[in-house]
């Protein structure tokens, strides 16, 4: 069973690195870089798990997971958002949005993919 | 033969009654009883003290001397009294608004309360009244010789001495009656009554010589007029100039005059009492005279060659043995004499005390802030001084003139001096535009030309000025004679002398007038003055009642307040005796309550306001002043209340402005750590990442290590500038950067700044103008290329056109300096434009190695080195504008 993931993520570094650790355990990635039209790649592209940053040029990660939540498709699909200001209150948003999880930048390689298999119950 | 002591006797008897009358009306004013006391009659009768010693004895010395003319002196006052009703109503009314005292104090009142106006009249009236004080004084002296020279068993006093005692008699009796209270209406009740009865008392006794000289001596009526038809003195040998000039200067005196004034206006108790005088006065008059030409002619006819004629209406009775009949006579023009010299030294010594004598205590005691009472004793005695100082003139005057000829002729001279109050006087009531310089310089010139023309020539040819003066002018200036002023030569010297004071006077009145602007205070009193009808309520207000202390307490409610206003009243009723909340309007009780309003709306206004209620008297201009004084502290003080609370609110909006910048930076504040923490983790997170995979994956191929490990080099470069920008930024920001300044030509700085940013502008064509670029330039050129290189490598990196072209255009522009970097690309969005100079603001797609700052230390920098940095919208690609005052950078060259 192959897994699915779209990486929502504008650094193009990043997506690289979050990528080959993904692949790297089985997991076949996809990627988007804009804010903007995010919500349309999640509905076409019904992946398994989504990875959000929350920063995003075009628009907050914050409202396109509130968005997702929104729609009946994406209500219940996981989602991992990443971000890089690691304050509380950040924190706390993210969950109001609707976030399966929440991690800050920079992680632990290896506490991602805990994670993100955590969340689709593998 | 009567015995001059039965005469001395019936003279003191008759002083003794005086002062009984004066007395008793005292007493009936003082007990409100004043009802007879207000008689239209009595005001009329008080008038009469017009009729002097000089008309009882001189009227008929004036008619055998100088035929019918005599009765000019009466035609006069009687046109006045009948002819200027209009303008003696308004004298009236202005003295009882104005609370006039004198006619000193009216001229002064009008003319804007000037002192020195008032000084000068008071001094003229002095030296008008004083010959005649010397007058009455010399017919008292000689109607009593004239008895003695009858009465062979008495040797005759020495003439001086009488005089002495009647003097100082007149001096007591006015000091005891007319200072006996200081009434602010300056009213004499026991005076004017004592006048009155010496009025009637001088008329009686006329008449009584009148009808004996008629019936007893002439034979009956028709013989007397034969007699008279007989007689020089019966022709009417009219001289029109003289006549007319007579009159007028006679009705001018009738209103001038201070004892007219006095009896006129000061101590007229109701104005409607001047209708009655209207026709009473001249009837008085008319009957005063009926009698003077045949006693005049009956006195030439049957008295020995040489007898003074001036005294016919004593003679002709003593000649005739008629003692009694002789002795009322005495009585009469003794009346006549002191009635005269009572009212005058009170007139006069209510101006010279209140014009002269006061403000002098007052400056040399540093007055202004005297207690009441203290005043009021200095006024007392300052009255009773001038009493006594006016009658002790005036015998000063008799003895020095030596009881000289015919009195009469000074009598005239007198009338001309006062009558030149009148322009001042007339002018000022009615005519707004009359303003103190003109009333001064009027006064000036006409009681100068008054002085050299009559009243020194006055004093007899060559007395005080030298014959030759008289008659060839002084210096030989021909026109300048006294009695031929211009050389116009001819006219009766009294008729020439009245004449040209007069019109000099009433010229320069005008001319002056005209020429200037009445002051505000003169502005504000003349309008009272001319518009006293408006001004004024009409006469006859009621008396102090319940009504009037109804109203002071609705007054007091509203400024005390009701619960405090009706205590204060209800206290006063209480210690009255009284069972109700309204007390008697007592002084005491109007005192206190004035104290009582002044604390909340001050004195002036207090006082103006029960004087309104009370005293039914018109604000006067100086409450008027007052009143504004202290409004005007009031406002000021409202005003600083008003700025001091604009000023709370100044400091509020000033502090919420504060509270919200505060609030702003700590949101930007939290805004940037946050922005910060962004752009410090983000790198970070490439690195952990990308350093992990190589510490924990296997099997990696070469060149994908070696791309992992450039990625973890780049991200450290991206991290060590952003630490680096964001140290630069703080420092600039904190203004902690010190300028190194250093001289350099512009061109090698923008070839430097090229160079710099190394193989990005490789890329990049760069257009230049270097002889534009030919410009000295003492600046932070470290700094300033600084702001160069980051404008350039930013076009190298963003700029999107096919073949990226950046032109550098350097112009001066009115001690400017102005470098624009404009590439050809897209350029910025204009919403975009007001953001790009924020930290961390960055502009579309992100691009590896931008950490959003370079703009905004260019704009720090900018700022630090006197400049500016700013987008330029318009220009096809992206534009940014330097500039730079050129005052440092022309300084260098």
């Amino acid at each position: 069973m192959s897994k699915n993931v779209l990486v929502i993520e504008d650094e193009p570094n990043i997506i690289e690195a979050i990528g080959f650790i993904l692949s790297r355990d089985g997991w076949r990635v996809a990627t988007h870089s804009n804010g903007e039209d995010a919500v349309e790649a999640v509905r076409s592209r019904m992946p398994d798990l989504v990875i959000l940053d929350v920063m995003l040029p075009g628009r907050s990660g914050y409202d396109i997971l509130r968005d997702l939540r929104g729609a009946e498709a994406t209500a219940g699909m996981p989602v991992l958002m990443l971000t890089a200001r690691g304050q509380n209150r950040d924190r706390e948003m993210a969950e109001a949005a609707g976030a399966s999880r929440f991690m800050t930048k920079p992680f632990s390689n290896s506490e991602v993919l805990a994670a993100v298999n955590q969340l689709i119950g593998a | 033969m009567a015995s001059l002591n039965l005469l001395l006797s019936v003279s003191l008897a008759y002083v003794a009654l005086l002062f009984l009358v004066a007395f008793a009306a005292e007493r009936a004013a003082l007990r409100g009883r004043v009802g007879w006391l207000r008689s239209p009659l009595v005001y009329t009768l008080s008038l009469s003290i017009y009729c002097t010693a000089w008309t009882f004895y001189g009227a008929v010395g004036y008619a055998a001397r100088s035929g019918l003319e005599y009765l000019t002196i009466y035609l006069g006052p009687s046109l006045a009294m009948i002819g200027w009703l209009w303008a003696v109503r308004k004298m009236v009314r202005i003295g009882r608004s104005q609370k006039i005292t004198s006619v000193a104090d009216l001229i002064s009142s009008r003319y804007g309360k000037s002192t020195r106006l008032a000084v000068f009249v008071t001094i003229m009236a002095v030296v008008g009244t004083t010959p005649y004080i010397a007058l009455q004084l010399q017919s008292v002296t000689l109607s009593f010789a004239a008895f003695a020279a009858m009465d062979p068993a008495t040797t005759l006093p020495g003439g001086s001495s009488t005089a002495l005692w009647v003097a100082a008699g007149l001096a007591f009796f006015t000091v005891l009656f007319g200072t006996r209270n200081l009434d602010a209406n300056e009213r004499h009740h026991g005076v004017v009554m004592a006048i009155a009865v010496e009025a009637v008392v001088k008329l009686c006794a006329l008449v009584a010589v009148g009808v004996f000289v008629i019936w007893g001596l002439g034979g009956g009526l028709s013989e007397t007029l034969a007699r008279i038809d007989a007689s020089p003195i019966g022709r009417w040998e009219m001289v029109n100039g003289r006549w007319a000039g007579l009159i007028f200067l006679s009705a001018a005196a009738f209103l001038c005059l201070p004892r007219m004034f006095q009896v006129l206006v000061v101590e007229n108790e109701d104005e409607r009492h001047l209708q009655t005088a209207t026709w009473a006065f001249p009837a008085y008059l008319m009957v005063m005279s009926l009698f003077v030409v045949p006693i005049a002619v009956m006195g030439l006819d049957l008295l020995p060659e040489g007898s003074n004629p001036d005294l016919f209406v004593l003679t002709l009775p003593l000649h005739d043995g008629r003692t009694g009949l002789a002795m009322l006579s005495f009585i009469g023009g003794f009346s006549s004499a002191t009635s005269m010299v009572i009212v005058a030294s009170i007139a006069l010594s209510t101006m010279v005390s209140n014009h002269i004598v006061m403000p002098i205590w007052l400056r040399v005691t540093g007055g202004g802030a005297v207690v009441s009472g203290d005043v009021r004793h200095v006024v007392m005695l300052a009255r009773r001084v001038s009493i006594v100082g006016v009658v002790l003139l005036g015998y000063i005057y008799y003895r020095v003139s030596g009881g000289g000829e015919a009195l009469a002729a000074i009598g005239l001279i007198s009338f001309s001096g006062v009558a030149q109050f009148l322009p001042a006087l007339v002018g000022g009531i009615f005519w707004r535009g009359a303003t103190r310089n003109g009333a001064m310089t009027g006064l000036i010139v006409g009681s100068a030309i008054w002085t050299w023309c009559l009243f020194l020539p006055g004093f007899g040819d060559g007395v005080v000025i030298p014959v030759h003066v008289l008659e060839a002018g002084p210096f030989g200036l021909g026109w300048l004679r006294p009695e031929a002023l211009f050389g116009i030569e001819g006219i009766d010297p009294l008729v020439h002398g009245a004449l040209w004071s007069l019109f000099f006077n009433t010229l320069s009145f005008v001319i002056v007038s005209l020429m200037g602007f009445p002051t505000p205070v003169e502005r504000l009193q003349g309008a009272q003055f001319v518009n006293v009808y408006q001004y004024s309520e009409s006469p006859g207000r009621g008396a102090a009642g319940p009504v009037q202390t109804e109203d002071l307490l609705m007054m007091s409610q509203r400024i005390l307040g009701p619960a405090q206003a009706q205590a204060l009243f209800l206290r006063e009723a209480r210690a009255q005796g009284l069972a109700s909340y309204l007390p008697d309007p007592t002084p005491g009780f109007l005192q206190a309550l004035e104290r009582e309003l002044a604390g909340s709306v001050g004195a002036a206004t207090a006082h103006a306001m029960v004087g309104q209620l009370t005293g039914g008297a018109v604000v006067s201009v100086e409450d008027l002043m007052a009143v504004a004084d202290e409004t005007a502290q009031i406002m000021e003080y409202s005003s600083q209340l008003e700025a001091k609370s604009q000023e709370l609110t100044r400091t509020a909006r000033q502090l919420r402005a504060a509270n919200d910048k505060l609030t702003q930076l700590s949101l930007q504040k939290d805004a940037f750590l946050s922005q910060i923490s962004h752009e410090l983790r983000t790198p970070m997170t490439s690195i952990r990442a990308f350093s992990e995979i190589l510490r924990d994956t296997d099997g990696l191929g070469t060149e994908q290590r070696l791309k992992y490990a450039s990625i973890i080099h780049d991200e450290a470069v991206r991290l060590t500038r952003l630490l680096d920008d964001l140290l630069d930024l703080s420092v600039l920001e904190n203004g902690q950067i010190s300028l190194n300044l250093q001289e350099g030509r512009l061109s090698a700085l923008i070839d430097h700044a090229i160079s710099a940013t190394g193989g990005a502008a490789d890329r990049l064509r760069i257009r230049r103008n270097r002889v534009a670029e030919t410009l000295l330039l003492t600046t932070d050129l470290d700094r300033l290329g600084q702001v160069f290189i980051n404008l350039i490598a930013n076009a190298a990196k963003y700029c999107d056109a096919e073949r990226p072209e950046l032109s550098i255009h350097v112009r001066q522009r009115g001690g400017t300096l102005i470098v624009d970097f404009i590439d050809n690309g897209t350029g910025i969005e204009t919403d975009q434009q007001a953001v790009i100079f924020e930290k961390f603001a960055r502009v579309g797609e992100q691009k590896a190695g931008g950490a959003g700052l370079g703009l905004a230390i260019c704009r720090e920098i900018m700022q630090r080195l006197g400049g500016t940095i700013g987008y330029l919208p318009g220009q096809g690609g992206a534009a940014f504008r330097v500039t730079m005052p050129l005052a440092r950078a022309m300084a260098a060259q």
